[in-house]
């Protein structure tokens, strides 16, 4: 493995002091709590960092917890393969807020991103394509958020209008 | 888009279109609709396609077609109440999603699976990674036209699918794996038949290469098509074959090694070529690496228990529920309260046939996740769809969804 995770979290600490909000590691893997104006910052430096060297966005996860008061989670985790170690990065955010898009630091983070609005319902600020990725685009709800049953609700609208071509029309 | 639009969904060539502009110089500009209905999309992936004459000049791929909203159902299921839904993800490679979640839940409760488990778990991934990769060579060959391969690889497929059902009585939806360990040990004779397998295996394998890699019309349609660099791979979060297929030597097998693979002896092929021939050739290489690490699995197979020796974690043994009061009320209680996890999170990726395969696991004590985030590998290799069509002709897009190897169960999930 590359970089121990305390020196990785060591690292963000001298370069952000204030950004850098809880950090914590275990089960061997690092994690650090972020502010969230300054993720974008973050995420540049972690990149070009010449210790840290994380090209390679693996994922962007959210996690939702509705009884506090920024009830969002968005988790990063990164992962540098020209170093071999992983860092996992975590931003709050209330319902609402928006969160600002780390496409520009790795285009991977596209997708990532819309699966997270579209599930979660956190939008992204500055997203180059904002839409949703896997439920249809006048779909009400958040499936991913923890007042959604898991059966679904019932009263979804089920066909979506669609316009047929002359001669084609469904009969 | 000023030109006009001369005629709304015509058909040509049997396929409706959805807008045809004929601009001034007399070319035609479409865009054409290509699935979610389309055998070569191996799937119900849609990509629009926005064409100048023949070329493309955007590609926007839609998905959910497939959603079952398996992240939210694993919320309310126990761990080994999981196993089957990540079946349901990858289903060419159910093993491998399996692997995935019980190495994450193993992390997460810091298990240690007994060394015969570590390796029955390993020959199956790989047995699984050949007949993933043989699916792949025989419909990506179909794709392109040379329909003969389709039929060798299937051939060899069935014999896994033998040996896989052999294990676990299941012939695609295997939920073999077991937090802890596998659901029970090997039969017996079935690792020399694995054993002899391997052996044809190479033999066989080499005439489906025979009938590819020397063959003109193949190389025409692979060499040069769908390019992209190793930085631009990286860039996008391309991982698997189609990474290494640009020359990033990324291998989670090697890099950070779970189950036996510390104890394997194996390469991890690359090619600098970047093109839809690269990620072919490294994936050919792969299933002959494969084949090397099942039989160094049988050769050192060790004896032994296959799963934890711990009541907590794996229910009690048939023979013993059945004679013992108190392993009869822990059998009941394992099967209504399954066991729990500790509180805290857990990153843990495994290379499936597909590329990096993550679990994020996030528990809050119970007997379930509080939240499990699959990262899969095709999704995030699909979104590198329009940068690697872009310039290409609309047949390039077949090779290339072919060369990327994508299932489209784990992409919507």
């Amino acid at each position: 493995m590359g970089l121990d995770p305390d020196k990785l979290l060591d690292k963000l600490q001298e370069r952000f002091p204030e950004a850098l909000l809880e950090r914590s590691v275990a089960r061997g893997q690092a994690t650090a709590l972020v502010a969230r104006d300054s993720i974008v910052e973050v995420c540049t430096f972690c990149r070009d960092e010449g210790d840290l060297r994380f090209d390679h966005l693996a994922d962007v996860a959210s996690v939702d917890w509705p009884e506090r008061r920024e009830r969002f989670d968005v988790v990063y985790h990164l992962y540098s393969i020209s170093a071999n170690h992983r860092l996992r990065l975590k931003v709050h955010a209330a319902d609402g807020q928006e969160v600002a898009t780390v496409t520009g630091v790795w285009p991977a983070a596209n997708w990532l991103e819309r699966e997270v609005y579209d599930l979660m319902g956190i939008p992204f600020a500055n997203h180059p394509d904002l839409r949703r990725i896997m439920m249809w685009d006048d779909y009400p709800y958040h499936p991913l958020r923890k007042e959604f049953p898991t059966e679904g609700e019932p009263d979804v609208p089920q066909d979506y209008h669609v316009e047929f071509p002359p001669g084609l029309e469904r009969t | 888009m000023a030109a006009e639009i001369k005629q709304a969904h015509q058909e040509i060539g049997g396929i409706t279109v959805e807008s045809v502009i004929e601009t001034a110089e007399g070319r035609r500009d479409m865009t054409l609709n290509m699935g979610p209905q389309h055998p070569a999309t191996h799937g119900v992936l849609r990509v629009v396609l926005d064409l100048q004459g023949e070329n493309i000049v955007e590609a926007t791929p839609h998905i959910g077609y497939l959603h079952r909203g398996i992240e939210k159902l694993a919320e309310s299921r126990t761990y080994t109440q999981i196993i089957p839904l990540t079946d349901r993800t990858d289903y060419t490679a159910a093993m491998a999603g399996n692997q995935g979640l019980c190495v994450a839940v193993e992390r997460l409760m810091e298990l240690e699976v007994p060394v015969r488990g570590r390796y029955i778990r390993t020959m199956i991934a790989e047995l699984q990674r050949i007949a993933s990769h043989m699916v792949w060579l025989g419909t990506h060959a179909l794709d392109i036209g040379a329909s003969t391969v389709f039929l060798y690889c299937f051939r060899e497929r069935e014999q896994i699918l033998d040996f896989f059902e052999k294990f676990c009585g299941a012939r695609l939806t295997y939920s073999y794996y077991r937090v802890g360990g596998v659901m029970a040990d090997a039969p017996p004779g079935v690792l020399q038949e694995i054993y002899d397998f391997t052996t044809n295996f190479v033999d066989r394998l080499a005439e489906s290469e025979e009938l590819l890699t020397g063959n003109d019309v193949w190389l025409a349609r692979t060499q040069g098509v769908a390019t992209i660099s190793g930085p631009d791979a990286v860039a996008i979060g391309l991982t698997g074959p189609p990474l290494r297929g640009s020359g990033v030597g990324y291998d989670i097998r090697k890099t950070e090694p779970y189950d036996a693979y510390a104890d394997m002896e194996f390469t991890v092929p690359t090619s600098d070529r970047g093109d839809v021939f690269g990620r072919y050739l490294v994936r050919i290489e792969e299933l002959k690496q494969s084949t090397r690490i099942v039989r160094q699995c049988i050769e050192r197979m060790p004896d032994g228990p296959v799963q934890v020796q711990d009541s907590m974690v794996t229910p009690p043994k048939r023979e013993v529920s059945m004679t013992h009061m108190e392993s009869m009320i822990n059998h009941f209680m394992w099967n209504i309260h399954s066991f729990r996890a500790p509180k805290g999170e857990v990153y843990s990726a495994v290379e499936s046939p597909k590329g990096e395969l993550g679990y994020y696991i996030v528990s809050d004590g119970s007997n379930k996740p509080y939240r499990m985030r699959i990262r899969p590998p095709s999704f995030c290799n699909l979104q590198a769809l329009p940068q690697l069509v872009k310039g290409y002709m609309v047949a390039d897009v077949v090779a290339a969804i072919g060369s990327i190897d994508i299932v489209l169960g784990e992409v919507d999930r």
